[in-house]
């Protein structure tokens, strides 16, 4: 789930998430150290990576200290955390704390390449749709509507039931084809509003070559704003995919924390009361997905001048 | 008015249009094939029955006459009303089942929609210009934003349900009862809604509060919030203003939201064993009964569109300018 107050802002108000377009002005060598500068000060930005890169860490290294595959039988079956087994067995033996570092894995997978493909369609579709105009934008801007409207799980069931999915990285293709369409509008209004200004003018004036101006002169001046879509599209992601994995459409060759949560489920961890099985994956989702979100507001308060506590 | 009622119309048309296509084309041109899983499924020993079984299933998907007529078909059996026959609840046909479980998702979304969207606009108004608040309810509300429905759920029906016995976890209503509109029915049926009903609206609950807060404080700083406030105006007037102003992109999020609170719903279904929609997609894949999977599919296509179609007549009564505009200008 995207929150809400990043997502209203395509058409009717002034962004709220959304940094005010900045002339360029400094060199960008500046800018971008000052960016820094005011990103490691920022609690909410520190705490965020600190909380992200800890997991990510989690998830290479650990499942490289065992010889064992996620999904073995090691263990004794149902029991508790313990010295051996950190985050206890499942009803068959396997190692709860193996599952979740693989699953951490096949996460950090899903948000990078999932939301990476969005955010790759979403602001190819929005960069022409807004800079062409016309007919083509037309166009887009239908396509972009109906795969709005169309309820992405929806189709994500569908197409996961008939296809079978069997690996992380095609689950995260399948999301990414269907969550880019809010970015498509946002990038779209804001490459309008960057269109008929001067400098833009005189980047095409001078012979660039569209492509040029976009990469050059318009994607620049959104970076912070195209950067902050892309953290939004990585939860995205994850939470989709956790609720596929759920539903019992997950990966089929691998282990995910929504995979976890399903078995759990349906080998009634509940009313057996191993709450070792189901509570740390779903903990996990939250604190990522959390602390991507909160990320999200510092790094607005770095890149909008107005919004800094100092 | 009918320009922009007759464009979203068409966008909504089109887009149902390429939700049946696509129902029809993921079968047919996807990889895997449906008709042998489903022989599979049936673990038929002898091998000579396998053949009329496979002509029967092949009649039934309609694969075996031209494509287009196939697609043609597909259409005017969706008119009427057809939408095959369930296999995992042979012989009852498709549009049967899940006229039955509608009812079960419809009351568990429209509540826990409509009022968390509410009661998330209200506390995060409050929140916007309260420090004390805003440093409870924010992290609360970001805490609550990220977590998947289902673990949530799980915590719910685990917390409340199985340690505390105060719930009961599984089922619409108690399997003693059959349904009838007798007061212990009804009591049941109220008991075993609430957690659900409580993990989707706590969750999007979180949602809504931040990005409320968010445009409150975006609104307070605007030219009109310092103009009345150089004026005199009470602050309650101005933050009133203001919460007016920021319900408008609220609803345009309710929209897009949609899709994601309806997932929302089918998981935490899943969870509960809650005899809705979520609970069905869930069995048809247990199952592999693929036209009850395509036909609840259509049902939420449906169900999305027709809701995004609400919230635009809504928009239309409540904002004033988008009404003067389209006389105006159209």
């Amino acid at each position: 789930m995207t929150e809400p107050g990043q997502l209203t802002d395509t058409d009717h108000v002034a962004a709220p998430g959304v940094p005010a377009l900045a002339e360029p002005v400094v060199s960008l060598a500046g800018r971008r150290r000052e960016t820094l500068h005011f990103a490691l000060r920022n609690k909410k930005v520190v705490g965020a990576l600190v909380v992200i890169s800890g997991f990510l860490v989690l998830g290479l290294v650990a499942p490289l200290f065992t010889d064992h595959g996620p999904n073995e039988y090691v263990g004794p079956p149902a029991a508790g955390p313990s010295a051996d087994y950190w985050f206890g067995t499942t009803t068959f033996g396997q190692d709860v704390f193996l599952q979740f570092a693989n699953g951490i894995r096949s996460t950090f997978v899903v948000g990078l390449l999932g939301g990476g493909l969005a955010a790759l369609i979403g602001m190819t579709v929005g960069f022409v749709a807004g800079y062409r105009g016309g007919l083509v934008d037309e166009l887009l801007n239908m396509l972009t509507n109906i795969v709005l409207v169309l309820p992405a799980l929806a189709v994500l069931i569908i197409l996961h039931a008939y296809v079978g999915v069997t690996s992380v990285p095609m689950q995260a293709v399948f999301i990414g084809l269907f969550s880019w369409p809010w970015v498509a509008r946002a990038v779209r209004a804001q490459t309008f509003s960057l269109r008929s200004r001067e400098f833009v003018d005189l980047a095409r004036l001078s012979g660039m070559r569209p492509l040029a101006v976009i990469r050059r002169e318009i994607a620049p001046n959104m970076s912070s704003y195209l950067f902050m879509t892309f953290i939004l599209l990585f939860g995205g992601s994850v939470l989709m995919a956790a609720t596929l994995d759920f539903i019992g459409l997950g990966p089929t060759d691998a282990i995910s924390l929504g995979l976890m949560m399903n078995s759990a489920v349906h080998w009634s961890a509940l009313h057996l009361g191993l709450w070792w099985w189901f509570v740390p994956p779903g903990a996990a989702i939250t604190a990522i997905v959390g602390a991507l979100y909160v990320m999200n507001v510092g790094l607005d308060e770095v890149f909008n001048p107005k919004l800094r506590e100092m | 008015m009918r320009r922009y009622f007759g464009r979203k119309l068409a966008i909504y048309a089109l887009t149902f249009v390429v939700a049946v296509t696509l129902n029809w084309i993921i079968p047919r041109f996807m990889p895997g094939d449906p008709v042998l899983r489903m022989l599979t499924r049936t673990s038929v020993s002898n091998p000579e029955a396998i053949a009329p079984m496979r002509a029967y299933y092949e009649n039934v998907f309609g694969l075996d006459v031209p494509l287009w007529k196939q697609y043609v078909n597909y259409w005017v059996e969706l008119f009427q009303g057809n939408l095959g026959v369930s296999v995992w609840l042979f012989p009852a046909p498709v549009a049967d089942v899940i006229l039955h479980a509608v009812p079960y998702t419809l009351a568990l979304l429209l509540p826990s929609i409509l009022l968390s969207w509410w009661a998330g606009n209200k506390v995060g108004a409050l929140a916007a210009r309260s420090t004390w608040l805003d440093n409870t309810a924010l992290p609360v509300s970001y805490a609550l934003t990220a977590t998947p429905y289902m673990w949530l759920g799980i915590l719910l029906a685990w917390g409340l349900g199985i340690v505390a016995g105060v719930f009961p976890v599984a089922g619409g209503y108690s399997f003693e009862l059959r349904p009838d509109w007798s007061w212990v029915f009804v009591g049941s049926l109220a008991l075993h809604w609430f957690l659900p009903f409580l993990s989707l609206f706590l969750v999007a609950f979180g949602g809504w509060a931040i990005g409320m807060r968010n445009l409150i404080i975006y609104e307070l700083e605007a030219d009109y919030a310092s103009y009345l406030a150089a004026l005199g105006a009470p602050r309650r007037l101005i933050r009133r203003y203001a919460f007016r102003n920021a319900l408008l992109p609220q609803i345009t999020g309710l929209a897009l939201q949609l899709g994601v609170l309806v997932s929302g719903a089918l998981v935490t279904e899943i969870v509960f064993a809650y005899p809705g929609l979520g609970h069905l997609i869930l069995q048809a894949i247990q199952n592999q009964d693929f036209f009850l999977l395509q036909g609840a599919f259509l049902f939420i296509v449906i169900g999305v569109l027709v809701a995004n179609f609400v919230i635009d007549i809504v928009y239309v009564l409540v904002d004033p300018r988008t009404r003067t505009g389209m006389q105006g200008a159209a």
